[in-house]
């Protein structure tokens, strides 16, 4: 035997087992520095979050209480609140999602289902996978020409409903790649048995494919909420405001108020120079976490609820 | 040829015609003639990649669904060419009903895999009894009747292919095509499949694809025997060699190929 580090002998009497050099250890050796790799990995990542986390918990706890976030943002950062800003990032992802869900789902399904392997398919293909990569204020510049000016007579201008509409132009690329992506891990058996079952292909992608596809497709919604939810950059263009004193009334004419979202609020505060300001934006910055965790939490609980009921 | 080839007594549900398939711009199988007589079992036989799969998803136009594939020639069911416009391939394959090689049930209950296709189908009867005659004919009823609600993917593949037969069977077809459908099955399930399309062929023309020289013997009535020839282009293209009762094909067949092939000296 060649190598000195053979366990089982049984297989000497094989004319050609000599050639075969298992070299257990370095092998394993390898896979020890990969996992150590992964380890290292997840801990710096972790440990990062971490810390931002604890930095920002440590300020603003002691800001976290009933009147932050009942209260109006003032000039005083002793009755400064989040209320209109908490209650405008709620509307604008409420819409976004309303918004969002069916036209990302329902582009990501006509690509992929209805049109796959076309000439136009490829296209569109390249071009959503470049949009998903273009900077959100491109977005909110779009934002501010279409809906605050040309639709102004819809939108009403600087409105909860343009900066919905703008953010739910930044999301869909992202909702359409997680919708097709879903799709595609659907086994093309499935669809095979259900066309030679006389379905027309509409009835395969609703009955079949989409059920299949549909926790993989509430990832993607949601983590493209969660971008969405975030993002600043674009309402600041479309010209979101900081100081907000009302509450939307709870109409359609609510749409078309102007509004305030958390990170715009949490920019303000940061941007002022007196330290009070900054442990308001703590606090507004554990506002925004907490939001995000339970839609995340919604998303998982979802995803649990579909995936036992197939 | 199409008359020599084709010893046919009774009249025939499926014609083809000087059937070529393509895909893209390759020629995959040419000129098939066959045809396929009532309510008995044809078998196709032949090497891997000689084309009898791209054969059989014509019957039923299931290769509409591979962008690059191709038919010329023509295919008639019950006399009307089925690529002619006026003919609607959902509804072909309601009446034309396929099992695959790989057991493929949907990842649903038990019961919903059999009732799914008629209800898509507009089925207008008693579903429950619809379900457990299916279930009945496809020799599946007992193992499964006290739990239809369990899911499909849960049985065993034997029983899963089964049920693959029972959902094809629900929608009372008049052609079942099965693609190598005891391939993945061990010896037990694979007589009891057999037996099963012995039972069927009283009610449905059945064409089975298969490996397995016994088997085509024990099923069939009718055999297709299916050849490749390297061409120019370094490829392989597929050719029906004869098709004929399976007695003859066994026992004294035309072609010298295919005496090599049915005696398992060849391929
Ligand atoms: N979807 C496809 N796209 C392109 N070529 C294909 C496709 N399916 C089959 N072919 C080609 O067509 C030829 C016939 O394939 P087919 O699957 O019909 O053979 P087969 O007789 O069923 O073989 P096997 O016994 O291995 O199943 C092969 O050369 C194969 O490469
Ligand atoms: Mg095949």
């Amino acid at each position: 035997m060649t190598s000195p580090n053979q366990v089982l002998q049984g297989d000497s009497c094989q004319p050609n087992a000599y050639k075969f050099s298992p070299a257990l250890p370095s092998r394993y050796k390898t896979d020890g520095i990969f996992k150590a790799l992964a380890w290292a990995a997840v801990v710096i990542s972790l440990t990062v979050l971490v810390v931002l986390l604890a930095d920002v918990a440590n300020d603003g706890i002691s800001r976290i209480n009933w009147n932050f976030l009942t209260s109006f943002p003032s000039r005083r950062p002793a009755e400064s609140g989040l209320l209109s800003a908490l209650v405008g990032t709620i509307w604008v992802m409420a819409l976004v999602a309303l918004f969002s869900f069916p036209i990302g789902v329902g582009a990501g399904i006509f690509l992929e289902e209805f049109i796959a392997d076309s000439f136009f398919e490829n296209i569109v293909e390249v071009n959503i996978a470049n949009l998903a990569a273009v900077p959100s204020i491109i977005y909110g510049l779009l934002g501010l020409q279409v809906f605050v000016r040309w639709l102004f007579p819809i939108t009403g201008g600087r409105t909860i409903l343009s900066g919905a509409l703008t953010l739910t132009l930044l999301i869909l690329p992202i909702i359409i790649i997680a919708t097709r992506e879903s799709l595609r891990a659907v086994p093309s058996s499935l669809r095979q048995a259900g066309f030679a079952l006389g379905a027309t292909r509409w009835q395969v992608v609703r009955e079949i494919i989409f059920p299949q596809a549909l926790p993989g497709i509430l990832t993607g919604v949601i983590l493209a909420l969660s971008r969405a939810i975030g993002e600043t950059a674009p309402l600041i263009t479309i010209g979101a405001l900081t100081f907000i004193a009302f509450l939307p009334p709870l109409s359609l004419q609510g749409l078309r108020t102007t509004f305030s979202v958390l990170p715009i609020q949490v920019f303000n505060w940061v941007s002022r120079p007196q330290a009070e300001f900054h442990l308001l934006a703590a606090g507004g910055i554990i506002v925004l976490m907490v939001m995000l965790l339970l839609m995340n939490g919604i998303a998982i609980y979802l995803r649990n609820r579909f995936q036992q009921n197939r | 040829m199409v008359s020599e080839t084709t010893a046919t007594m009774t009249e025939p549900v499926i014609q083809m015609e000087n059937l070529n398939v393509y895909y893209g711009s390759t020629l995959a199988v040419r000129d098939v003639n066959i045809n396929i007589p009532y309510n008995q079992v044809m078998a196709f036989i032949g090497p891997s990649g000689c084309g009898k799969s791209t054969v059989l998803r014509c019957l039923n136009r299931m290769n509409d669904l591979i962008p690059s594939a191709r038919v010329e020639g023509k295919v008639t069911y019950h006399g009307r060419d089925i690529y002619s416009s006026d003919v609607d391939a959902v509804d072909l394959r309601r009446r034309v009903g396929m099992v695959f090689q790989k057991p493929n049930p949907f990842p649903k209950s038990i019961y919903e895999n059999i009732a799914f296709g008629a209800r898509i189908n507009g089925y207008q009867g008693d579903m429950d009894e619809l379900v457990e005659d299916s279930l009945r004919k496809a020799a599946i009823w007992d193992e499964v009747k006290d739990q239809l609600k369990k899911s499909g993917l849960a049985l065993s593949g034997g029983q899963q292919q089964r049920l693959c037969i029972a959902r094809a069977i629900a929608l009372q077809p008049d052609v079942i095509l099965m693609d190598e459908p005891c391939s993945a099955l061990d010896p037990i399930s694979t007589l009891r499949v057999e037996e099963l399309i012995n039972q069927l062929k009283d009610q449905y023309t059945i064409v089975i694809v298969t490996h397995n020289m016994q088997q085509a013997s024990r099923v069939s009535d009718y055999t297709a025997f299916f050849n490749a020839e390297a061409t120019e282009q370094g490829g392989k293209q597929g050719f029906l060699v004869e098709c004929d009762t399976t007695k003859t094909i066994f026992n004294n067949p035309r072609e010298k190929s295919t005496q090599e092939y049915v005696s398992g000296r060849f391929g």
